[in-house]
Formats: structure tokens, sequence, C-alpha cells
């Protein structure tokens, strides 16, 4: 194996730091607090109020650019940070103590009140505010700021005031120049990208702790080995997940191996044929690669969880988590996506719905991982179907959809969440049907019969109307404190009949007469 | 849709600026310590808590040995280590600190661990081996009712002969509904920082909005005198009401674990302890008989509110008081029988959250003048109009008329008529009912509703005496000052207007005034800063104090200008006369040469309040805030989701010390109202044990919950009472503004309801499934 280092390295604030000696499942956030660096604040511990909020600067496995990512400081381990550089709310005034101007609009527009909040949601500004400065780009629309604002919770401003200043800090009319051009407001990306590249270097990060191990490979073959000699140890990826064992569960994690940097695993490709995402991907990256063929699921990747999350968190993480609430199933289900797993003999692939074996079991061997998703591209999800049906009698028609229902709209957990696909031939007729739920049974699921009763029909009310009814007899959901057992069972039909509202062939209606988040 | 996005008003400049909040640079650096920031003392522990598994049993044994023995841990602490009274509760005392044998819900604190890291404190404190004897619990507000088990007597009050009016009315209509509790959610967990100083004292950090009365309960457990106990706070991360008295169990065990170990101990909660221990928002359940006549004029109103008090009274007393004095909104009720009933339950003990049964009580009225409206099919905005407090009120009419609460005291100040008339025509109301209509007309799935709702809030604790404050304004011999007041400052504003007041006063600008932590050692006996009073109360202190160090400094201006007393002005930072003008700060050094003195105390009493608690009757209030609002929704009848298109909300907060706090306040107040009403669920399972402890399953409003276009002014009028620069309060009143949130989802199902003429039977929160549920006519199972 490639040789080790025993310690961490990072920036922060700009600053080179090495740590030594901590625990493994240390949280940033409880570092930067003993630290001193007070500013950042808990207000869960579990990823779901942003008071935690900091940016991390890395660079982009795809093109080298360093892009800056808001994350949850509360769930994500110090060993993650290593090679990156961490900005605090401590780091951004300049030494003169001017105010970057996401500060002092946050200050003009009177966007604190208790102030506890106000840390994590100038870290997202700020986050925003490098990554639209480096490309150039103009002030964010109000939805921009919504969404990059969607993980910060603030119980005393109701928003508007927060909004108002997200966008006034680029508004360089409202501020004096002097404080507007300092040199602080955007950082030198060139001289970060040379300090990050300084810290690069093949060294695999092992580190170990007297109670724990935490180590990170860099390559595949690294990986599969740490995961033979080590069958029982935590697979981390995002952490989003993980971090809360440790915050909310107090679990011990004694051996942890780290997948974030392992570089085949970084990587995002497009075949022949399919979108291969690896497991080190964020859900961000591996939905706005998704997004670009099934435009269909921009709503779902905006809901899905808050943007900290779905920078910190990855796509295969939420897969092979294996609950039976995560949203990324259901549509992945519908659109015949496949996993690949990778062990000790070798790789091995298989459709999404045939991993899940039953309430947080399965079918992953114990030298195995998750390493990639792929997901068919349209042309080829309709060729291979109609190849499979045997019979080629022309092009069929896809018609795709994903849906979840919530108490709220922003980062929350569905009630039932449903992933729609059926394909028809030129006649109308549905030759397959693909109809995925979450959060109605122990795994993500199929609606088997309610799928059997679409086939060969045309695509009409009347027929969807049967399907649903097929559902009640398929389906019995838990009643618990999201929803009710009645409530679940009526979503999972209506989100059905809005698919067919939505993409039927005779009266297709908009979004906009259907769904109350269409504007959003 | 555009967003509208507009800054807050600045150009309205009464004696009030839009200064940001003093801390606001602070807080944008993350420079603003809270009470876990403040750099620890060497040899600090950590404290957390074990807590009962049982809503109610009896506590047969416990061996903790396996807590003790965990690495880090120093001491464990039970009930038996309490020397003198082991009770947090603030009214009565039944408010165990840590509970002795009985448990009496799932979460309540039984021992505490002391340990030299958070860490093993709350992985040690899991591992407690309590052996108890089960006991029915009762869960529900209903079968406390039904055995009429009450943390406090019921309470009732009546007006008229409510009987014969009802028996006698046109039209008769009765039913039921419920609106939920709510979690307070300050983002800054309940947290004290105990330190144990010479001579048998301590010094203990809090967020708390109360400090007197956590020294009070401190020195009550220690057997101490009060003063060997000091209690400090800054600011808070949020309070609303949450830590009022419920910051006091964990500022006793932190005060108990410093004193037993001698150390500095901290006892900072997770956001889990934090929602499984603590009180909340009352739930209300109403049934109500109503007689009224064809144009929608009440008659008569009979109304039952049974609320959930959780297993102590704590604050549930209070709390129904006030709900009883708000039922009458900003309408006249001629014949009222009004009755609330505090049950017992084994849940967390229900406390102060802003509005403080207030919007509870103001609920009941809106929720039947929909249900009036609707029988009769009228706007239900006829029907409010209808029914408002009579236009000609005021000291001069006094008694003549529609302008008496059904609590005897007469409204002198009534703006309501004029206030919802801008509103209505600012708003469009009118015009775009009919634009929703035609909406409804032609959309199969969606739905629009509109609603206009008012708000009449009265100012002043409920109960008299606690209606007093005092200040310190020190001015130093540079001329810069120090303020010190008896309200604690959770983000409300309260240091940023005080400020603004004592500057004034001097004629100083604002920043050379600042305010420091509020302590126990400063001002004594103060009240909670609550009940919407902060900046009444202390600010009228602050003046007092600041104008008498003005009028001894007066005499030596006058000499040093050589011109009479009366021709002196303190502006700017300086003061004139005589044509000629010294600095403020040379004033100062002069007065101090001429040894006088520059520092002063300040006192405020609210006059004229009486209170019989007994017949319910009196003048509770010193002067009532109005307002309304206009919310218009689209509600999805295939799921339940909606949106919110559009608010518009005009507020009396009198003349704004601070417009843009003001507005703050206001806008802050109806999300959070809104979250209260629709996402914001607590849902307990079959044993007791509440299932949505963490922001993970209870959803307070977000980022897209802010309305696309919320539109907020500040009705412009002076306060009618003597108050601060005649403002109003404004912490609490705009909670009430978000009824137009839940009326206008009604208004948007009342077409879809089975049956012309009656209303959806919708109940808070509107959660999605709630509205679907109604929107279908389907019954949850
Ligand atoms: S503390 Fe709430 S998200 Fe981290
Ligand atoms: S300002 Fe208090 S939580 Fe946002």
């Amino acid at each position: 194996m490639t040789r080790s280092r025993e310690h961490l390295k990072f920036l922060l604030n700009g600053e080179a730091r090495q740590v030594t000696n901590s625990p493994p499942t240390m949280t940033v956030l409880n570092w930067l607090r003993a630290e001193g660096l007070v500013g950042t604040k808990e207000g869960c511990a579990e990823g779901d109020c942003g008071a935690c909020t900091v940016v991390v600067a890395e660079k982009s496995v795809k093109n080298d650019k360093i892009e800056f990512k808001a994350i949850n400081s509360c769930i994500r381990f110090m060993p993650t940070l290593d090679g990156k550089a961490i900005y605090t709310v401590e780091g951004l005034a300049d030494a003169e103590k001017n105010l970057h101007p996401v500060q002092q609009a946050m200050i003009d527009h009177h966007g604190s009140q208790c102030g506890f909040c106000t840390p994590g949601f100038v870290m997202s500004l700020w986050a925003q505010y490098q990554n639209i400065q480096a490309h150039g780009g103009d002030k964010p629309s109000i939805s921009d700021l919504q969404i990059a604002l969607n993980g910060n919770l603030c119980r005393c401003t109701g928003y508007r005031t927060i909004l108002a200043a997200g966008q006034a800090a680029y508004d360089r009319a409202a501020y004096d120049q002097a404080v507007y051009d300092q040199p602080a407001a955007t950082v030198d990306r060139q001289e970060l990208s040379q300090k990050l590249t300084a810290m690069e270097n093949a060294e695999i990060l092992h580190l170990p702790h007297p109670s724990s191990m935490f180590a990170a490979p860099k390559t595949l073959a690294d990986l599969l080995t740490l995961r033979q000699n080590h069958p029982a140890a935590t697979i981390l990826a995002g952490g989003t997940d993980v971090g809360l064992w440790v915050t909310k569960q107090h679990k011990n994690l004694p051996e942890i191996i780290y997948l974030g940097e392992v570089a085949e695993l970084q990587a995002m490709t497009t075949t022949a044929d399919s979108l291969v995402i690896g497991a080190a991907v964020s859900l961000h990256d591996g939905f706005a690669a998704i997004e670009q063929h099934y435009p269909q699921m921009s709503e779902l990747a905006r809901r899905f969880a808050s943007t900290p999350i779905c920078q910190s968190g990855t796509l295969v993480g939420n897969i092979a988590n294996g609950s039976p609430i995560g949203d990324s199933m259901p549509f992945l289900i519908a659109l015949r996506a496949e996993i690949e797993l990778i062990g000790a003999k070798g790789a091995r692939r298989m459709p999404l719905e045939d991993f899940y074996l039953d309430y947080r079991k399965t079918a992953l061997a114990a030298d195995e991982i998750v390493a990639y998703l792929h997901v068919p591209l349209p042309p080829s999800l309709s060729l291979s179907l109609s190849l499979s049906l045997a019979k080629h009698d022309g092009e069929f028609t896809l018609k795709f959809a994903t849906y979840k229902v919530a108490r709220r709209y922003d980062s929350d957990i569905s009630a039932v969440c449903g992933g729609f696909a059926v394909w028809l031939d030129a006649s109308h007729r549905i030759r397959d049907a693909r109809l995925a739920y979450g959060g109605v049974a122990g795994i993500p699921k199929r609606a088997r019969a309610a799928e059997q009763s679409l086939l060969g029909r045309e695509f009409t009310e009347a027929s969807v109307r049967a399907a649903m009814a097929a559902l009640s007899g398929e389906f019995s959901p838990l009643s618990d404190h999201r929803a009710s057992h009645a409530y679940r069972l009526a979503m999972m039909q209506n989100l059905l009949l809005r698919f067919y509202l939505e993409h039927n062939q005779a009266a297709p209606l908009p979004r906009q007469a259907t769904n109350v988040y269409a504007g959003f | 849709m555009t967003p509208d996005m507009t800054p807050p008003d600045m150009t309205r400049d009464l004696d009030g600026r839009s200064l940001p909040h003093e801390s606001a640079r602070l807080h944008v650096m993350g420079a603003a310590h809270y009470t876990d920031d403040i750099p620890e003392i060497q040899g600090t522990l950590y404290a957390a808590m074990g807590v009962s598994s049982q809503a109610h049993a009896v506590i047969e044994a416990m061996n903790l040995e396996a807590v003790k023995s965990f690495p880090g841990v120093v001491a464990v602490l039970t009930a038996q280590d309490i020397a003198g009274e082991n009770n947090h509760g603030s009214i009565l005392h039944d408010d165990p600190i840590l509970a002795k044998d009985l448990v009496q819900f799932i979460g309540q604190p039984i021992f505490a661990v002391i340990a030299t890291s958070t860490d093993s404190a709350r992985k040690a404190a899991r591992l407690g081996d309590i052996k108890y004897q089960n006991l029915p619990p009762v869960l529900s507000p209903h079968d406390a009712h039904a055995q009429k088990s009450y943390v406090v007597p019921p309470m009732r009050l009546r007006r008229g002969d409510v009987a014969e009016k009802l028996a006698a009315a046109p039209h008769k209509l009765s039913g039921t509904f419920s609106v939920g509790g709510q979690e307070q959610f300050y983002l800054e967990g309940q947290i004290s920082y105990a330190l144990p100083r010479e001579n048998q004292s301590l010094h203990v950090y809090c967020s708390t909005q109360h400090p007197t009365e956590m020294q009070m309960l401190i020195a009550h457990m220690l057997g101490w005198p009060q003063h060997r106990v000091t209690v400090e706070v800054r600011r808070m991360g949020g309070g609303f009401g949450g830590k009022e008295t419920q910051s006091a169990q964990f500022a006793c065990i932190a005060a108990l674990a410093a004193h037993h170990t001698g150390r500095p101990v901290k006892l900072r909660l997770d956001r889990d302890d934090d929602m499984m221990i603590t009180g909340k928002r009352h739930c209300f359940y109403y049934d109500y008989s109503v007689g009224f006549d064809e144009t929608g004029l009440i008659q008569a109103l009979k109304l039952e509110m049974i609320l959930r008090a959780g297993y102590s009274a704590d604050l549930s007393g209070p709390v129904a008081t006030r709900a009883i004095c708000h039922v009458d909104n900003a309408y006249y009720l001629s014949d009222v029988d009004l009755a609330a009933f505090c049950a017992k339950t084994n849940t967390q003990s229900n406390t102060a959250f802003r509005g403080f049964g207030g919007p509870q009580g103001a609920m009941a009225i809106e929720y039947i003048i929909d249900d009036i409206a609707r029988h009769l099919g009228i706007d239900p905005l006829d029907v409010r109009h209808r029914n408002f407090y009579g236009k000609n009120a005021g000291a001069k009419n006094a008694g003549q008329g529609r302008d008496t609460t059904p609590y005897g005291q007469t409204v002198t100040d009534n703006i309501i008529h004029d206030l919802v008339e801008r509103l209505q025509q600012s708003s469009d109301y009118r015009r775009r009912r009919v634009l929703i209509n035609d909406y409804n007309k032609n959309s199969k799935f969606l739905r629009k509703g509109i609603a206009l709702t008012p708000c009449k809030f009265g100012i002043s604790f409920n109960v008299v005496h606690l209606n007093q404050a005092g200040a310190l304004v020190h001015v130093y011999g540079d001329g810069t000052v120090l303020v010190n007041h008896g309200g604690t400052e959770m983000g409300q504003g309260l240091h940023t207007k005080i400020c603004q007041i004592v500057a004034a006063e001097l004629g100083i600008t604002p920043d050379r005034v600042r305010v420091t932590a509020t302590v126990t050692d400063k001002v004594p006996n103060t009240s909670a800063t609550a009940a919407s009073t902060g900046a009444d109360l202390n600010g009228k202190a602050a003046q007092d104090a600041a104008a008498q160090i003005r009028g001894r400094l007066l005499p030596v201006a006058a000499a040093m200008l050589g011109c009479a007393e009366s021709e002196v002005v303190f502006a700017n930072n300086r003061v004139q006369g005589g044509g000629k003008s010294i600095g403020f700060n040379d004033l100062v050094a002069k007065a101090y040469m001429a040894r006088v003195q520059l520092w002063s105390d300040g006192f405020y009493a609210t006059p004229g309040l009486h209170w019989d608690a007994a017949s319910m009757t009196g003048k509770p209030f010193f002067y009532f805030c109005y307002g309304a609002a206009v919310s218009e929704v689209t509600v999805d009848t295939l799921t339940g989701e909606w949106r919110l298109d559009r608010v518009d909300i005009l507020h009396d907060v009198g003349r704004s010390l601070n417009p843009a706090i003001d507005r703050g306040q206001i806008e802050g107040a109806f999300i959070q109202g809104l979250g209260w009403l629709t996402t914001e669920q607590l849902v307990w399972n079959d044993k007791g044990r509440l299932m949505t402890h963490a922001p993970s399953t209870y959803k307070i409003p977000a980022s897209h919950d802010c309305p696309p276009v919320f539109n907020v002014a500040l009705y412009e009028a002076d306060n009618a009472a003597d108050t601060i620069g005649r403002s109003k309060a404004v912490g609490e009143p705009p909670i009430l503004l978000s009824f137009s949130v839940f009326f206008a989802i009604r208004d948007a199902l009342a077409g879809l309801a089975a049956g012309k003429g009656s209303s959806p039977p919708l109940n808070a929160p509107a959660s999605c499934e709630e509205i679907f549920r109604v929107a279908n006519g389907f019954k949850a199972v």
C-alpha cells in the first residue's frame, strides 16, 4: 500500500494548519470551538439548522477550478478536511476589520436579530458570493438565495431581511467603493490554488488514534485492501448520516474508511448508454448531471435536502444507506438505474431495486463497497427496452416524473416520494411501467401490481385510476409522526394521478395547474 | 412572480431612527458572545441529565453505578443532594429540579452527571438503571378534563345572560376545533454556566429572560439568602418565552453541581434533550356555541377551552387568563361565558411562548366569526367589521356602548376601523376576492383563498406587580455612557432601543451609549422580559435615570453658557444656550470637577392597572396594540400542499422607536405564527414520548416559506397612553397576524366542503395532511 501520513493538513482561514492526535470522529464544529473560534454555533448537531455552517474550498475533480461549499460543521469529521481550505466567520473581515459585503449588507438590511443563526447565514452567503464572483455571474435572484439558504434556519427574522441583504451585497452602488473593493471580498483563487497544490501528495491519511482507526485511501485498489483487512469498518463518504451516529446516537466508530479521496470514485463519466456516478460524487453534482438528461427531477433535487447537505452528502451514499425514506431511489429505480458493487472477487452490477432486501438490509457483501451508480441515458433507456421486449415495433416515448410530499418545501423528509416512468408506443399504449415509492414500506419499492395493471393499456385516466386502486391492495404504509397510513396511501395514488395529468397525450396540464411549487 | 423585497421604509422619521441592532456588527463577525462562547475557566466541568423513560411512574430503585464509573465522570447528583427546596416552579411549587420518587413525563430529569467533558457526561447519562413501577399516564387533555384533573382550578369569565341571549338569537351555531402547540425553537438551546465564587457565593451565566427568578430559585434550592447568587445574561440566541421560567431547571442543576464540586460547571442541552424536557406553547381545544343575527352580529358566546398544561402548573394559569382576555380580539362581545381548563397531562410542562395564550384566545373568535360568515354566506371580512369594538370609542365617549371588554376594561384607543379600512384599500382585498373566485372556477386541482384578519392585543403583565422596572445610567468622565437595566436582550432589539432612548435624553449620539449585560447585582428584583413590555418598562426607567442626570447637568451647563437653564438645549453631543455651544464631554468634565453625581438609577411602574383574579375583571392592560393582515394562498387539493402568494400587513406600533427593528419583529412574528399554524406539529406517541424533538422532525419555517410579496407597513399614530416616546410594544401582537394565513387556507377549501354554507373543519396546524383531509372529506386512520 501507499505510504501513509499521521496528521491532518489544511488551510484555516488562509493559514496552514497541522493537526495531530485528534480523534477521527472529532467534528469540525467541536474542534473549531475548542480552538477558540466560537463564532460558529451549534443549533442542532444533526445538519438541520445551519448555525454551524462553515465553507470548504477545494479543487473540483472535473476541471481543477476551486469550488466553495457551505457545509454543516457539526456532522463533518475533522480528517475529511485534509488537503482542503476551510473558512469560518472569523476569517471574512480583513485585518482592518473591514467587513465583507455580505456582512455589511446583513447589518444594513437588519438581517440579524438574536444573531445566533447569523454566522451560518453569512457563511452560506459568502460561499455563494465567491462562486458567483469567480464565474463572473450577476447578483443572485431571490430564488437563488432561497436555495443557497435553504439549510439555514432563522427563528427570529422571517427571512425577508436576509434575502434582501443577500441581494444588496452585490449592489456596488450601495457600498462605499473602499469597502467593496478590498481584497478580502473575493478570495484570490490563484494563490489559494497554489496553496492547495502545495498540500497535495500521494500519502494516505492514516490516523492511528489509540481508540480508533481512520484511513483515507486514494485509489480503489487501496480502498479494497483496507476493506478486506477491516471488514467491520464503517464506510464513510459524505458523513451526512454517519455524522449523526456520533453526535446523536453517541456511537463509537472504532474503524473508519473514508472513500472521499479515492480518485476513481470521485469521477463522473458518460458512456454511450449511461451516466456513471462514483461513490464520492456529491448529491449536488450527481443531481446536476442527472438533471441535464432528466430535467423532470429538478424540483426533487431542490427539495431533496439543504444545499450544505447536498454538497457534503453523496448520491451513492444515499443509495447505499438503504434507508426506506431516501428520495433518490424511487426515481432511479423508475429509470432502471443499476449499481456496481466492487469487492475482493471483482465487480458485479445489479438493478438498483434488487439491492434492497429488507428494512435496512442490502445485498452488499462484507468485502464490497457500492462503487458506482449507472443511470441510463434517455435514448438508450428506450432502446434497450424495445430490444428487451424482443419485438421492436417502433420508437417508444418515455414519460417520466418524480415527486415528493413533505410537511415543508425545504429540506424535509418525505411522507411519500414517488418515481414514475412509463414507455408508450406509437398508439399510446403502455409498453412498460415502473412505479417506485419511498416512505411507504421497509425498503424503496416498486408497485408491481399497479405496474402490471397498466401494461398494454392506453395511457388514459381510466388506466391510471385502475393502477391507483391496485396500489391500495399492494401497500400498507405505516402511520408515524410524518403522516398517517391513509394519507400516505392517498399520496401514492394522487402523485401517480398528477403524473398522468401532466404527461398524458390528450390534454396535459402545465405544472402551474397541478403543483403549487411550480413557480419556486 | 416578482418578489417584492423593498427594504424597510427609512423615510418615516418620528423620534425613532432605524439604527441597526446594537450587536449587528458582532453578529455578522461571529464576535457576539453567547453563554457557551464565554471563555471557560480552567477546571470547568460539564453536566448532562439522566431522564425518565416513562410517562408516569414511581421510581422503585435507582442504580447509578455504571454512570459513576464511566470514564470522566466526577459526580452524579440526585434529588438527595438538594439541601434546600427541590423546586423550580415559579408560581406553584410543583416542579422538581430532579425527580425524587415520581416521574411525570418522558424526558423528566432524574439525575445529573458531572464529567470532564460534555461527551462523557452525555454518554454516562444514558447508563442509569432505573426500576419503575408504572402508573396509568394521562396523555390527552380531553382525558384529563374528563377526570377533572387540572394543574390550577378552572377559570370562568361571565358577562350578561348567555343562556337567554343564545335562546333568543335568530341564528345559532356550535362546534369544536383545535390549535396545536408549538416548540419555541430558539436557535441557541438552554444553557447555564455556574462559577463558584468566594465566601459561599455563585455567579451564574444563564441564557434566560428572567435573571431574578433564576437567582431566587437557585438560592432556594441551596437554602441560601438571595444575595449570594448573581445571575448574568448578555444576550440570548432567541427566547420567545421558552427561557422565561424554563431556563430555571438548568440554572439550578448547573448551580447545584458547581456548589457540590467546587468547580465551574456548564450545562448545555443538546437539541433533542431541550425539546424532550422543556415546555412549549399550549395546544387548545375549543367547544363553542354562538348566537348572532342575520348580519353576523354576535349576541352571545359560550366557549370552553381546554389547554394542555403538561405535568405541572408553570405559567399555565396566567396563560389561560390571557387567553380568556383575548377571546374578544377586536370585537365587542356583549354576553359571554368563557371557561378555561388547564388539563394536567403526563407530558412536558407547557409554558410561555410569544403571545402567552393571547393568540390561542383570539384564534377562537376568529374561527367562530369565520363559521358565522360561511353560515350566512357573507364575506368573513364583513362579519368582522360588523363586530368590531365601537368606532367612537375614545376617552371622551367612554362607556357609551360597544367599548367594554368582557373583563370590564374600557377600550379607549380603538383604531381598528381605520386601520382595517386602509389595509383593505392598500391590499386591494375586494378586487382580489373577485379574481380568486374566478381562478377557482377555472382551476380543477389548485384553489386560491384570501383572508383579512385583525388583531388587538393588550399590553402589560396581567399580574399588576410585575409591571415595574429599574435602570442604572452611568456617565463617565469622558462623556461616554453605560446603561444597565432589568430587561434582557434576546434579539428583539431592546438594548438598541434603550441606547436610543438614553442618547436622546442626553442629547448625544447612540454610539456614545453602551448597554451592558443584565446582571442581578446591578438592577435587582426585575420582572421577566416578557409580555412585550421590555421597552415600555425598561425604556421608561432608563429615561428616568438619564433625565435625572440631565437635570443635574443643567445648572452646570447654564453657568458655563451664561444663560438661563430653560434656554439650554442638549443635542448632537453638544449643549447650547445663550448663543454659545459647548461639547457634552466638556460639560461632563466640568460637572465632575464640581462634584455633581454623574450616574443615577431610574424606576418605572405602569400606572392605573388593577386586576381581580377571582372575578376576572379589572384594567389589566395599559393600552392595546392593533394590526391587520391579508394573506393569499394557493392550495393543492390533490396533496394538501400549499403556498403563500402574498401578504400585506398594516401594524400599529405607536410612534416607532426604531422602524426597522419594529418591522423585523412584525415579520419575524408573522412567519413564526405561520409555522405554528401550518408546518409545526408536535406528535407524542401512545406511550407519551414526544416524537418530534429535533429540526429533522419538527419543521419551523425555512427560506421558501417567506412569501414572494411581503408588504409590511407601520400604522402611523402616537400611542394614546403615555408610553416611552408614545411608542407601543411590538414583540407579541403580530403573532396574531398569521391567522390570515390559516383562514386563507380555510377560505380556499370552503368551496369544496360538503354542503353549502358549512365551514371546512380545518384544525391547526394546517399541515398538508390536514388540508388534504379537509379537502377530500377524508378521515385520517
Ligand atoms: S448545528 Fe444545526 S446544522 Fe449543524
Ligand atoms: S436572528 Fe435569531 S435565529 Fe436568526
